[in-house]
């Protein structure tokens, strides 16, 4: 799977992030407080709520249903009710754009 | 009329999952992005002030009532103690239980696991069940904090005044705990991988209640009672009134929060009690935003929400009618106006009775009430 082409790098604001829909899957994609970019799977691992209403704080993603919260660079489970972690992906930033690879 | 089975493994349980109640997807008021981000941010600041005064008042008023034990001039003290330990705690759980109060995480944690101690919750178990009913707000057989069932048990609510039911039913779970863990109800929203934790904070609860009592029988004197378990009994009226406003007498059933719950307008005092969860509706549509910022989100998103009751004896004086009608009919309940700015409910996803496998039409499931 090559990689996937899902924004501008200005599409999402610092410590904040944005939804990414590509086919069936769904994805959340981060701008980090020093301006790295990151992905993950869109869903919170605990009830399958989205994360793009969630608040990044940091290096971490609150999901808005139950405050659970995630490492969004490692997809490490840090705070109850999420156990499991949050699958991640690979992501690159070129020329303005940010690519998810997907595979 | 149907029943309604509250069991969380009963066929209500079931029936909610098989037609899509159970973890739905709810009605949101929409707002703006950078709005939300802004009524999201948290503060370590309002939480530390309020918990400075909360705890303050706490020895202060504890400090007098013993020193004027036993004489009556003690009282109005104790009352006030009683409060604070058996109503303050129940919002302070809830709050920190959330993780939203203060913004460091340490401060969540240790409030949260002092509250649990004082209003009688498992830290463990009660962290599991809330996230439940927040998944499942008032779904039969898949909330584990529905407060009052229907048809409703009045005494038995008038007991809980008192506190008198939530006790009667903590202290055998609390030694069931501390032995085996959770119960089966329990293990069905608590992941096996806490269970431990269940046992080890009731072995913590119950050690300390021994002490307590073991002091209060050395001492020939329920003073030690009084400062620790009792004002659970002694102050839980304020807790109870309040949150029997936050649903009571409205739908069931149903994946919008303007349907099932209730903003109360209150006098500052009790706001400070209830730590503004008289935000009710706000609260559980956007559960991320802290305390101290639901009056602003209430100013946001008011436009799309039924008028708020305008002082506790309000909501009572709406509330209780509703109770009960619901002694005679069950599936009564109150359905408030929207204002004209309003996104209108959405009548097909509400459609489903208790007690029944088929989408009931629905003036058989509800006698609507403006």
């Amino acid at each position: 799977m090559p990689w996937i082409n899902a924004c501008a790098t200005d599409d999402i604001d610092e410590e904040d992030l944005i939804r990414f829909d590509h086919g069936s899957q769904t994805f959340a994609i981060y701008h980090s407080p020093e301006g790295d970019f990151y992905a993950t799977a869109g869903r919170c691992t605990h009830e399958e709520v989205h994360l793009c209403d969630g608040l990044v704080m940091g290096h971490l993603i609150e999901c808005p249903k139950h405050n659970g919260q995630f490492d969004y660079r490692t997809g490490e489970a840090k705070r109850a009710p999420v156990c499991v972690n949050l699958r991640t992906f690979p992501v690159k930033v070129e020329a303005g754009r940010v690519f998810i690879d997907i595979a | 009329m149907a029943k309604r089975d509250y069991s969380l493994q009963g066929p209500d349980a079931r029936r909610a999952v098989e037609t899509g109640l159970a973890a739905a997807e709810w009605y949101h008021t929409e707002v703006p992005r950078k709005v939300m981000k802004d009524l999201m941010q948290r503060s370590d600041a309002p939480a530390i002030r309020d918990t400075v005064i909360l705890y303050g008042c706490m020895i202060l008023f504890a400090g007098l009532g013993i020193a004027l034990w036993p004489s009556l001039w003690s009282a109005p003290f104790w009352l006030a103690y009683g409060v604070l330990y058996g109503s303050a705690s129940d919002s302070r759980w809830h709050e920190c239980g959330h993780g939203t109060a203060f913004k460091t995480k340490w401060m969540n944690d240790v409030v949260y696991q002092i509250a649990s101690f004082m209003i009688m919750r498992n830290a463990a178990t009660w962290r599991w069940s809330h996230a439940r009913h927040h998944t499942d707000t008032y779904i039969v057989g898949r909330d584990p904090e529905i407060a009052v069932m229907r048809p409703p048990e009045l005494a038995k609510v008038i007991l809980n005044f008192f506190g008198i039911i939530d006790v009667i039913r903590f202290f055998p779970n609390l030694v069931y705990n501390a032995a085996f863990g959770p119960t089966a109800d329990e293990r069905t929203f608590v992941p096996q991988s806490e269970w431990g934790r269940v046992r080890r904070v009731a072995l913590v609860h119950l050690s300390v209640y021994v002490a307590t009592v073991a002091l209060a029988v050395w001492m020939q004197s329920v003073l030690p009672l009084m400062v620790i378990g009792l004002p659970r009994l002694y102050g839980a009226w304020h807790h109870v009134m309040t949150g029997l406003l936050q649903h009571g007498g409205l739908a069931d059933n149903v994946i919008d929060h303007r349907l099932n719950s209730r903003t109360v307008l209150m006098n500052p005092i009790s706001r400070f009690i209830y730590w503004n969860m008289n935000y009710h509706v706000e609260h559980h549509m956007f559960p991320m935003v802290p305390y101290h910022a639901l009056p602003r989100l209430h100013d946001t998103i008011r436009h799309d929400l039924p008028a708020p009751n305008r002082s506790i004896a309000e909501g009572f004086r709406e509330m209780w009618p509703a109770f009960r009608r619901q002694l005679a009919y069950e599936d009564f309940f109150l359905k408030r106006s929207l204002p004209p700015t309003a996104k209108p409910y959405r009548e097909d996803l509400h459609q489903i009775s208790p007690g029944t496998l088929t989408p009931a039409a629905p003036p058989a499931t509800a006698i609507p009430a403006e």
